[in-house]
């Protein structure tokens, strides 16, 4: 297999690198958005959900459109027009000190509810309240039935606290599975539900799902084939967004881990925006999402300090993935309910306490850095004492960077690149330290 | 008798007394006794009180605490109850302290439960999850295997399980103490001169802290007391204070809204003392009477999924007519996601129902009152001056 970077100096996003699986997402996420927008015109239904809890399998069984709220604020940060959008919001009665992806969303919609094609998103049909580790979410919704008058459809996940999923727990989700969720989506879609559909979906998650551990997990080897932080973001586009269970994500993962496989076979490291990364001076591993309102710049302070991603916990949020699970098409309704317990934000503090030390030690890490959002509490909250968990549990440095989501008021660069440098710095005073002790 | 001014000075000595002596000194007079700490909104206090605990509500430091080794553990960016609570526990005022409840109410209660297990593992933590589904054969199974599992943990902490008869007498001790409770209040929306807002939330707290027949025995005497006494009327107006159901706001700021002119005549303070808002039977499976008294007879907070629109908010508009209030206020915890996020649905229906509100912010340990007291007195005069036009 040859290498598969392309670079094309006209194409829209001119001097951006990009892999060839980047660009065949690109075109998959557009033609969905496509197909949204002209939901009114094909006389197709919509429904919004949450990338984690995301039943995209079951929504599919009733020929229902996915359109993630969360997924569109991504784009408008990535886009910088977030930034107004949640002046927007906050210029309507909501406070400042909430989720900016709640305020994007909400101020996109008062803004005329725009999608990334330039054409207006059309109301949703239902709204499918799945959601898993977060509170917010609960919130979020009740505001957009607020102003859409739609349906809304709770599935209640309880969270993981003591690091088991219990019969109990998997009961209570059937049964809101099969008495309120499914007879409520073949009612708003028209559609009757066939469990033998929703096997099938299942079983092309699962093939989709090994292949993007194996494209996660290449990050093992030195040097990382894959950032699997800044990287990794789009690599679990398709699965934790509007693909998972289509051939369209089997295909893409395939055609992931091939290039993937490519360049570790080749010994190269990751592309980056400006090209090879280079010399892979440092191996970390990230805890916490992104920001996407600076997201390029973001990323370059790390690269430019030869800084790789091995790991990150942002990359479960949509499905934990690494340690077996994988979505069972013999189970179907149990395998959706034990998806939903199973994502990173759903896992107790000492569970991810615990995957992160992992993650340190099994990829090689050089350490911890936590990237903290200011409007994410689900994440945010208890991520200092996960710092020194980590710390202590592996005996590698770790650090703490600051900014939010989609609001680019929280973005300071000078103070990020500062932690940072300052946090690489530690990274080798260890190694030296390390070094004279053998 | 005793006097409304004794009664309140034993009630703000408890509320000031940041080691919980009283608690101490309950556990300290048996041997087998032990205490079970909770955090807003909802726990079902008669199962730890079944199994001859007390049940410790637990609502942060307040204005008085001094936190030092709480804030290494949040971000700014974090509501203050979380880190009052660790100053707390780190602190060692709650070390005679037997297990830890932290409700399901918010993100960052979730994860302080996690947190406790690691600072504190000698310690029996537990998340404790309600459901958001209300039919009793989908959200009332899982709730009451969850209960189940509760009264286990517990009888095996006693070391003897918690048999369904104990269960009964505590399902009637606090059916008792909500009944005295709901007397309360409705004692203060036909009078709220007599009952001072910052002694009833005194009286509520004290209920944390204490057993709940010495409770019950100090809100009786509290309305005996207080129906005999006379008071000065205020020209004050009426409102409902809401948004305060978790991180609790200064005493001065309750005592400010009335000294600015608002007499507050229903709030959501310390809802753990009402949550249930019928009597639970005292026959029959008490964790399944537990159970449904949660689905069906239960306050409605913003940590509370609402099913139907249409019913989203009413609960406010319904506390305004029920107790002829005249406005609303809207007190949120500074980051408080739960509360922020609900208060422009709320306020929507307000506005629907003609009903004049105002918002602001706050900390448990917010120091300045003055702005607020300008806003709460400004809201009073236009609603004075204005109301009815």
């Amino acid at each position: 297999m040859t290498a598969t970077k392309i670079v094309t100096p006209k194409a829209a996003a001119k001097d951006v690198e990009k892999d060839l699986s980047m660009r065949k997402q690109k075109a998959m996420m557009a033609a969905h958005y496509d197909r949204i927008t002209s939901a009114p015109e094909t006389g197709s239904k919509t429904c919004c959900t949450f990338v984690p809890g995301n039943l995209n399998e079951l929504i599919m069984c009733f020929d229902l459109l996915n359109n993630l709220p969360e997924v569109n604020a991504i784009q408008a940060g990535l886009r910088r027009a977030s930034g107004n959008f949640v002046l927007e919001a906050e210029k309507i009665g909501h406070s400042e000190d909430v989720c900016t992806y709640v305020k994007s969303d909400i101020g996109m919609a008062a803004k005329g509810n725009i999608a990334p094609n330039g054409k207006k998103f059309p109301d949703p049909d239902v709204l499918l309240l799945s959601y898993t580790g977060c509170f917010t979410f609960m919130k979020w919704f009740e505001l957009l039935r607020e102003q859409y008058k739609c349906e809304t459809i709770m599935l209640h996940t309880p969270y993981m606290a003591d690091g088991k999923v219990t019969p109990n727990m998997i009961e209570y989700m059937v049964k809101q599975l099969k008495e309120e969720v499914i007879p409520k989506l073949e009612r708003i879609s028209g559609v009757k539900f066939d469990i033998d559909r929703l096997r099938e979906s299942l079983k092309q998650s699962a093939k989709a799902e090994d292949d993007l551990v194996r494209v996660l997990q290449a990050a093992k080897a030195k040097p990382s084939p894959i950032d699997a932080y800044f990287g990794g973001i789009y690599y679990i586009g398709p699965i934790f967004g509007a693909f998972r269970g289509t051939e369209d994500a089997v295909d893409y993962y395939r055609f992931l881990r091939e290039e993937v496989e490519a360049r570790l076979a080749a010994g190269q490291g990751p592309v980056t925006p400006d090209g090879d990364m280079g010399e892979e001076k440092y191996r970390l591993v990230v805890e916490g999402p992104p920001n996407y309102t600076n997201f390029r710049q973001f990323w370059k302070m790390f690269y430019e300090e030869g800084a790789v991603v091995v790991a990150s916990s942002y990359t479960k949020v949509g499905g934990v993935y690494d340690f077996g699970f994988r979505h069972d098409p013999d189970k179907p309704l149990e395998t959706l309910a034990e998806y939903c317990l199973g994502v990173y934000t759903n896992r107790s503090l000492p569970m991810r306490i615990e995957m992160l030390t992992n993650y340190v030690n099994e990829y090689q890490a050089d350490g911890l850095l936590i990237n903290s959002i200011k409007s994410c509490n689900s994440f945010s909250a208890g991520q200092l004492l996960i710092m020194r968990e980590v710390e202590k549990r592996t005996g590698k440095p770790a650090a703490f960077v600051e900014s939010d989501l989609v609001d680019p008021r929280y973005f300071s660069a000078a103070n990020i690149k500062n932690r940072l440098e300052s946090y690489l710095q530690m990274v080798e005073q260890k190694r030296a330290g390390g070094r004279a002790a053998a | 008798m005793p006097t409304t001014s004794e009664i309140i000075a034993h009630a703000t000595q408890l509320f000031e007394d940041l080691s919980f002596n009283a608690a101490r000194e309950w556990k300290a007079a048996k041997p087998e006794r032990k205490v079970v700490g909770y955090l807003p909104v909802y726990v079902p206090r008669e199962i730890i009180h079944a199994g001859d605990m007390l049940p410790l509500g637990v609502v942060g430091g307040g204005d008085q605490l001094e936190v030092i080794h709480g804030d290494a553990y949040y971000q700014s960016y974090i509501c203050r109850i979380p880190r009052s609570t660790v100053e707390l526990g780190v602190s060692g005022r709650l070390d005679f302290v037997d297990g830890m409840l932290f409700p399901s109410i918010c993100d960052v209660i979730r994860n302080l439960s996690g947190m406790w297990k690691i600072m504190f593992p000698h310690v029996y933590a537990r998340y404790f999850d309600v459901p958001q589904n209300y039919r009793d054969e989908i959200g009332g199974n899982y709730y009451t295997q969850e209960l189940a599992e509760l009264r286990h943990d517990l009888g095996t902490i006693r070391g003897k399980p918690i048999t369904d008869e104990e269960l009964c007498n505590s399902i009637a001790a606090y059916n008792e103490n909500r009944r005295l409770v709901r007397e309360l209040y409705t004692f203060r929306a036909e009078r709220p001169w007599q009952a001072p807002a910052a002694e009833v939330f005194l009286l509520m707290r004290a209920g944390l802290v204490i057993s709940v027949e010495q409770h019950s025995e100090m809100l009786r005497d509290y309305l005996a007391a207080a129906g005999a006494e006379e008071r000065p009327r205020r020209d004050n107006c009426r409102i409902v204070l809401t948004g305060v159901f978790c991180e609790q706001p200064p005493l001065n700021l309750i005592k400010s809204l009335e000294l600015a002119g608002c007499y507050v005549v229903d709030d959501d303070l310390l809802l753990v003392t009402r949550w249930l808002t019928a009597d639970v039977p005292t026959d029959g499976d008490p964790l399944q009477n537990l159970a449904r008294a949660f689905l069906h007879h239960s306050e409605s907070t913003a940590a509370k999924y609402e099913p139907d629109l249409k019913e989203k908010g009413q609960h406010l508009v319904r506390a305004v007519k029920r107790t002829n209030a005249e406005g609303v206020i809207f007190a949120c915890p500074s980051f408080c996601d739960p509360a922020l996020l609900d208060r422009p649905m709320l306020q929507h229906v307000l506005a629907e129902a003609g009903i004049p509100y105002i918002a602001f912010k706050y900390a448990e340990n917010s120091g300045q009152m003055q702005p607020i007291r300008e806003q709460a007195g400004t809201f009073a005069d236009s609603i004075k001056l204005w109301s009815g036009q």
